[in-house]
């Protein structure tokens, strides 16, 4: 089997590694859709910008839940925000955190709140790793002389 | 180069009133959303439907693009483009889409501008007043390409007719009628179902499995559409 082949195999077995382990959803591949020659690292581009967005976020997040009086329509709000945006990646995993947070800022539960910015933080850290991976796979296949393959 | 397209290819449409539509230019789109990675989708996403996209980041900005923010107005945006469609996100600080979308119905000049509301929530009560305020269309985020396929119909609509020939400022669906009349194979999506209620759109009739090919419309109520977009993703 060649070079290619391989990378392809990997990137299959990887990419329903990420569907089957919640990482990504059908989302991620609707976003696919969008790259074409015209606009070659689309995705690469729209997951950058995600995860820069979701630190501003997320230090946003933490400084309203530092406060002495938490103001939890605004945390929810921010979660709100970052919820809408990590549902066009199909941030799968992500998005239910996001849920669950929302409850909590509704409930008014700091620890709860709290939590789930940690989970949130942690979340994205490893999507982040595991969308590289998947990106450097698909450099590899490129570099190769292959053609990434369509995502279901 | 672009106003003067525009110019000519209206008059034509008006003298030509049984020719079928020559979408010779690129339609184009104002999307207004204050998320920067929505903007860059949406933007993509109605690119690569080949339309022409100006993403403004704020209902206030959008509004000045037009030029209603100001005295001065005219039917063309700064850049001297008719815009054919407006899409927004509902949920924006300081102007919302929803306010947004009242100050574009309320004004005579761009009342007649097909607007789509986007948003994250799928909650009815809030695409009902939108559907009521004039909306053409809710779409639930994040947005497809079937979405923005269909959205396309709005525009070819709106630029058939013209948008000179307002019919009353109350039922913004009259204006599909005499399109209904002119086009000779009218897709089914502008079927008209005056029938029904005035906040029915007959954009809303084909199912979405089948967005990409124009079958009859197979829904009655036109408030189905909506209630279908509702993605019922782990129970929001």
């Amino acid at each position: 089997m060649d070079a290619v082949a391989q990378w392809r195999n990997q990137w299959f077995d990887y990419t329903q590694y990420l569907r089957r382990e919640g990482f990504l959803d059908d989302q991620f591949a609707q976003l696919k859709k969008l790259q074409d020659e015209n606009s070659p690292d689309f995705v690469v581009e729209v997951v950058s910008l995600f995860f820069q967005d979701s630190e501003k976020l997320f230090n946003n997040m933490a400084g309203a839940l530092e406060q002495n009086v938490v103001n939890f329509k605004q945390v929810d709000a921010y979660v709100h925000q970052f919820k809408g945006s990590s549902a066009w990646i199909g941030a799968f995993r992500l998005k239910n955190v996001c849920i669950n947070f929302r409850n909590f800022c509704e409930a008014q539960n700091l620890e709860g709140c709290l939590r789930c910015l940690q989970q949130l933080q942690q979340e994205s850290s490893a999507l982040k790793n595991k969308l590289e991976n998947l990106f450097r796979l698909e450099q590899q296949i490129v570099a190769a002389g292959g053609s990434i393959p369509m995502m279901e | 180069m672009a106003r003067n397209g525009v110019v000519s290819w209206r008059r034509m449409s008006e003298k030509l009133d049984l020719s079928p539509p020559l979408i010779s230019e690129e339609a184009h789109v104002l999307a207004v959303d204050d998320s920067l990675v929505d903007r860059k989708v949406i933007e993509r996403l109605l690119k690569i439907s080949s339309c022409k996209v100006t993403a403004v980041d704020s209902g206030r900005r959008a509004l000045q693009f037009l030029g209603l923010d100001e005295e001065k107005s005219s039917t063309v945006g700064f850049d001297g483009l008719k815009v054919d469609l407006i899409i927004t996100d509902y949920c924006m600080p300081g102007m919302t889409g929803y306010e947004l979308l009242k100050k574009i119905k309320e004004s005579s000049t761009f009342k007649e501008i097909p607007v789509v509301i986007m948003s994250s929530e799928n909650v009815l009560a809030r695409i009902d007043r939108c559907l009521e305020e004039g909306a053409e269309d809710f779409i639930v985020k994040p947005v497809k390409l079937a979405d923005v396929k269909r959205l396309k119909d709005y525009m070819t609509t709106a630029r058939d007719v013209g948008v000179e020939e307002s019919g009353g400022g109350m039922n913004k669906r009259k204006l599909r009628e005499p399109c209904d009349l002119m086009m000779p194979t009218s897709p089914p999506s502008i079927l008209p179902s005056s029938p029904s209620s005035s906040l029915s759109s007959p954009s809303k009739s084909p199912s979405p499995p089948m967005s990409s090919s124009f079958s009859a419309p197979s829904s009655p109520t036109s408030l189905d559409s909506p209630i279908r977009r509702f993605k019922m993703t782990n129970a929001d």
